[in-house]
């Protein structure tokens, strides 16, 4: 299995503020992993230190068998694909523009999307199924749509490590299940790698085979999620009676 | 009798409207190529002294483009032409592109649709700026237009910067915090221009002309010194089209998309305050074409600011090439106060419209 992101002795912060202590992590091609734990406890800092937006104070991080630091953006950008959260649009634009704006780094950067980005737009939005919403003004979309064509915006950025920060947040029962179906499928199908910092833990439980549990700027587990969500790892992370967290493990 | 369902039919694929926006961006700079040209030759045959289309064209031909044509107008008709009519029509279309431009760049930048030069008083900047260069006494003509524009582009830089950074603290919503800081701001560069009149003397002229805004003093060398900063700024604006695209869901969401935001938000303000401290130094302020033209190409031929930029440039060119053409016709008006009359009611549909549905 080949490495596609590794964190070796990561400490970050912001504004001098620790927020992560000693990260060892590291994920192979084509795993799917859920970052849970409380709120603070370090789970969106880590995934910003994993795309170069924080440079870690101490430690090391790898890319797709690239230091980090040695990369520019645009060659972050072609390893790694972030779903964006909740953005918002200060003019009209359509599904397909949106979904578009994933082929920014591959794209000629003087003469725009060539026909091989085109027919890879075309193929993510047949990929996530938002073929019907095309056309349409991406303002006017529900949430669940937003989603999804936020995925394909990602999707189409085709990167091998895809990841999100709360994708199922805002969405009914219905689309957090769909949402999580399409990422087991763009796992499973296409060999994506996939994180996601989730909340929800039956969901991290029952669609994620590797959990990594943070607490506190630490790992405090890693593993799949029977070893890693016992009861009373439930009670000391979370502060919660374990029996109001229905998982299945 | 056995009930046979019938089959849904599939969602039919709304192709046909993707292929209509692809061929939009042709369509409408062809469409306003031709006004552009139309607007040339207006703007060169009417005036106070009407002069024969057939002889303008004439006049243009043999003058500009070298072509043995009969000589049927008069020595006074071609001095009008070229030297009088001819500079001025040019500089209302250079000036027009640049406000555009700068209007689209700033626009995809602050993520707002509201920003364009005069609102974010960039402009106004670059007015206080020229306005202290004309109080400086600078007896070299070239020392004194390079002061002229440095000083312009450094105002516009000034402001721009102030009420980008004032806006980001304000804790505000984006689209008020920037009104409210563009207003401000504003304020203080128009009082900062009232006091350069106070003291200006013999400048003062000069100095009402930048608050005015307008095209009466066009000249071949004012256009011949602004012309390579407008086209080279706008170009170097449009090879970062990308920037701008990738803006539109946010600055985070630019960053992951391979954008090293913090760089290309100081190359785009430093190129877009130089094109609108370009303009303002040949023409004082014009307000609305930085906002009215992006709108009108966006609502054509969408977001993407690789057919924004050089449709909004053409448009801007088009839109105050005429704006001018109609202040002259009105009894020379300046011509800022057409384009208020135009942008002032797009103004606030733009703000009613921006309120409802600005979230993705």
């Amino acid at each position: 299995m080949t490495m596609v992101l590794r964190m070796t002795g990561v400490d970050a912060a912001y504004r001098q503020v620790p927020v992560l202590r000693g990260i060892d992590l590291s994920v192979d091609a084509g795993e799917r992993l859920a970052l849970i734990g409380p709120n603070g406890a370090g789970k969106s800092t880590l995934l910003r230190v994993a795309a170069g937006l924080l440079t870690p104070q101490r430690g090391e991080v790898e890319l797709v068998g690239r230091s980090l630091a040695g990369l520019d953006r645009m060659a972050v950008a072609r390893r790694l694909a972030v779903v964006p959260q909740e953005p918002s649009l200060p003019f009209a634009a359509t599904v397909e523009e949106i979904v578009g704006l994933g082929r920014l780094p591959h794209e000629d950067p003087f003469r725009g999307a060539r026909p091989a980005d085109r027919a890879a737009i075309a193929a993510a939005i047949e990929r996530v199924g938002v073929g019907h919403l095309l056309g349409r003004d991406a303002r006017e979309l529900s949430l669940g749509e937003r989603q999804l064509v936020l995925i394909a915006l990602a999707v189409a950025q085709a990167a091998p490590i895809l990841v999100l920060d709360e994708p199922t947040v805002h969405l009914d029962l219905r689309h957090q299940v769909s949402t999580m179906e399409l990422l087991v499928d763009l796992n499973e199908r296409d060999g994506t790698t996939i994180v996601a910092v989730l909340h929800d833990l039956s969901l991290a439980v029952h669609f994620f085979p590797r959990i990594v549990l943070l607490d506190g700027g630490v790992v405090a587990g890693d593993g799949p999620p029977g070893t890693v969500l016992s009861p009373d790892r439930i009670r000391e992370v979370f502060g919660v009676d374990p029996g109001f967290v229905r998982v299945a493990v | 009798m056995a009930v046979r369902s019938q089959p849904l039919a599939p969602p039919r694929p709304r192709v046909a409207r993707v292929g209509a926006t692809r061929r939009r961006p042709v369509l409408l700079a062809v469409a306003t190529g031709m006004l552009l040209v139309g607007a040339l030759v207006l703007g060169v045959a009417m005036g106070t002294v009407t002069i024969d289309p057939r002889d303008t064209l004439g006049i243009l031909g043999h003058r500009l483009l070298g072509l043995d044509l009969p000589v049927t107008w008069t020595e006074q008709a071609e001095v009008i032409v070229m030297d009088l009519r001819l500079p001025r029509v040019l500089t209302t279309m250079l000036v027009g592109m640049a406000l555009a431009v700068a209007g689209v760049t700033f626009q995809g930048l602050l993520r707002n649709p509201l920003a364009d030069p005069y609102v974010l008083g960039t402009a106004s900047g670059a007015a206080l700026g020229a306005a202290i260069a004309v109080l400086i006494p600078v007896r070299s003509a070239i020392l004194g237009f390079g002061l002229l524009n440095g000083l312009a582009f450094l105002g516009a830089l000034a402001a721009v910067l102030v009420v980008y950074r004032l806006a980001r603290l304000s804790g505000l919503a984006p689209l008020t915090g920037l009104l409210l800081t563009g207003y401000a701001v504003g304020s203080l560069l128009a009082a900062g221009l009232a006091m350069a009149m106070y003291v200006s003397g013999a400048g003062l002229r000069q100095i009402f002309g930048y608050l005015l805004g307008g095209f009466s003093n066009a000249s071949w060398e004012h256009l011949l010194g602004a012309f390579p900063l407008v086209v080279v700024a706008s170009v170097l604006i449009l090879l970062r089209a990308r920037t701008l695209n990738g803006l539109l869901l946010g600055e985070e969401a630019a960053a992951h998309l391979g954008i090293d935001v913090r760089r290309e938000r100081r190359i785009l303000l430093g190129l877009a305050s130089l094109v609108t401290a370009a303009a303002v130094a040949i023409s004082g302020l014009i307000g609305f074409v930085g906002l009215v033209v992006p709108h009108v190409v966006r609502l054509l031929v969408g977001p993407s600011a690789r057919l924004v930029l050089p449709l909004s440039a053409l448009g801007g060119a088009v839109l105050l090439a005429y704006a001018d053409l109609a202040a002259r016709l009105l009894g020379d008006i300046p011509v800022g106060v057409v384009t208020a009359l135009l942008g002032a009611p797009f103004f606030i549909i733009v703000l009613r419209r921006s309120r409802a549905g600005y979230e993705l």
